[in-house]
């Protein structure tokens, strides 16, 4: 990257730090912070409006949208992950590629399950095989996004399920006893109060979703756990660089990060906690109340 | 905005003008076995196999894109179609052959060697640890050593090193730099083992067009001596490696 870096093999001590701390590995390295930061701003509220939209449908008073609430939430819940990540991801892509095989394939093309192989015609392909690697990149982000936002929306609409089953029905019969509607019971009564039943929970899906992005590397997406493994492999001399096996520092640094990622989320979680106990009929908002008056 | 819808739109017609004519081809490999393939300082796929990939691709006029997948799942993403070709080190072996098509050879079937910390340490029924699904694991599982194996050819390096495992068990042209670099530390064995029908490029069993263009490509380059001069060079096999010499020269 810099002139003094043209000859890694020649120079020591700091600048050889120097140089081999900005090599376009590392800098890859850096950037795929970057990617995990973004999964989480995706994926999270993604997740968030899933598991609204399931404990709605949990709750709801039409049978066939009640039971696939219901089924939604069971179904991801009782099913390891790891194997749902591994099962979904592959079924997603198959089924993608699939309807556009449908779509733009000639007529009369075979199906795409060819015994061992899936196979569809060359415009079918999803991205392009032409396709510059930035899109395949992202197609294989979108599918992990996609996956992630699935599983966590199912704990979410458990909690959320939970939270609304919470908040004291007598307030719901005041709204009804004013003439509301249904609607706007739901909208105007029992969303704004069961935040403050949902947070905690929450807050633990979110540090467990923090917890959960290494599985990034497990789809195929080139994470932190890929690059500081990768990186902190001993290198040989075919390398410019070589260095010993510098793994345990590369994980120690993932370590740092991610203790830091969760020591922000519960200065913020905390905050949040607060302002939504604020004039609640809760424990925590009349303890409020009290130290205000 | 409207920009970048046009200019995706555009590279989309591009795109699928290219496919028609099957103009970009998918080169997977696994970049983490030094010198075969791996990736470099750039964070690009580097060494023999990028250099002998690359050439195979302007003979056979294809535009090629190379692609990282672990090994474990190298096959199977093949089948699924997420690359069209495995240039990863893949020695043809019998089991394979029934999921996949090889090309004919590019590499003389490798010694494999074992590497341990003292030279004394006996193979025949200790643990030796090996890359997963590799024909080094094959061996192991059958020789009578107990076998632990790894995802990374890097992990069964270190195992030896952490003392999981008395010797590791690979490609030597793999062990070679690392017991050489190892002040010391660590020796390869006397004992070497001939394994596997030579190394070649993976294909889906549908892919017979393709196979045949890569097939007439590593022909071209085994007639015209440009593969053994490759495979000879100091920073990928060097001098002493097996070469295909007059053998590779017969049907030029």
């Amino acid at each position: 990257m810099f002139q003094a870096c043209a000859d890694p093999k020649a120079i020591e001590g700091l600048t050889w730090a120097a140089c081999y701390l900005t090599s376009g590995k590392h800098l890859d390295f850096y950037s795929s912070f970057l990617t995990v930061l973004l999964l989480l701003a995706v994926t999270a509220p993604a997740a968030l409006a899933l598991g609204f939209g399931g404990a709605t449908a949990a709750r709801s008073h039409v049978t066939p949208i009640r039971i696939f609430g219901k089924i939604y939430i069971s179904m991801v819940r009782g099913v390891p992950d790891i194997i749902y990540f591994l099962f979904f991801v592959i079924a997603l892509d198959q089924g993608i590629e699939y309807l556009k095989h449908l779509a733009v394939c000639p007529p009369g093309s075979p199906s795409p399950w060819q015994g061992l192989e899936f196979r569809v015609c060359a415009e079918a392909k999803v991205p392009l095989s032409s396709s510059a690697a930035g899109w395949h990149e992202a197609y294989g982000f979108s599918l992990a996004a996609v996956t992630f936002a699935i599983v966590f929306g199912a704990f979410a609409a458990n909690v959320l399920f939970g939270a609304m089953q919470a908040v004291p029905r007598p307030q719901l019969e005041t709204g009804e006893a004013y003439g509301m509607s249904r609607g706007q019971v739901f909208w105007r009564i029992l969303v704004p109060q069961m935040w403050t039943y949902a947070l905690p929970g929450l807050s633990n899906l979110w540090l467990i979703l923090i917890k959960a992005t290494p599985l990034l590397f497990l789809l195929g997406v080139e994470d932190i756990v890929y690059y500081a493994r990768e990186l902190g492999g001993s290198k040989t001399r075919v390398y410019e660089y070589p260095h010993g096996d510098w793994r345990l520092y590369y994980f120690l640094g993932l370590l740092v990060f991610y203790l830091a990622m969760t020591r922000l989320s519960e200065i913020v979680l905390d905050r949040l906690s607060t302002r939504l106990s604020y004039g609640q009929a809760t424990a925590a908002g009349e303890a409020m109340r009290r130290a205000g008056s | 905005m409207n920009k970048l819808i046009l200019t995706s739109a555009l590279a989309l017609c591009a795109g699928m003008a290219f496919a028609e004519s099957h103009g970009v081809v998918r080169l997977g490999t696994e970049g983490a076995y030094p010198p075969y393939n791996f990736i470099n300082d750039a964070g690009e796929v580097a060494g023999f196999e990028r250099e002998f990939g690359d050439e195979l691709c302007k003979r056979a006029e294809l535009t090629c894109e190379w692609v990282t997948n672990e090994w474990d799942s190298i096959i199977p993403n093949l089948q699924s179609g997420n690359y069209d070709v495995i240039i990863a080190g893949m020695s043809i072996t019998e089991e394979r052959e029934e999921v996949i098509d090889f090309s004919m050879g590019y590499l003389p079937p490798a010694t494999s060697a074992y590497l341990a910390m003292s030279a004394d340490v006996d193979v025949a029924t200790g643990t030796v640890s090996a890359q997963t699904a590799t024909i080094q694991a094959g061996y192991i599982a059958e020789s009578g050593a107990t076998l632990v194996e790894y995802a990374t050819p890097e992990e069964t390096v270190a195992a030896v090193k952490n003392g999981e495992a008395d010797a590791v068990f690979a490609d030597k042209d793999f062990l070679a730099p690392i017991a050489a670099e190892s002040n010391g530390e660590l020796v390869l064995l006397a004992a070497e083992v001939a394994l596997g029908g030579g190394v070649g490029l993976g294909f889906r069993d549908s892919d017979d067009d393709l196979r045949a263009k890569f097939d007439a490509a590593i022909q071209s380059m085994k007639c015209d001596g440009t593969l053994d001069a490759m495979i000879v060079r100091e920073e990928y096999f060097g001098a002493a490696a097996l070469v295909w010499g007059d053998a590779g020269k017969t049907g030029c």
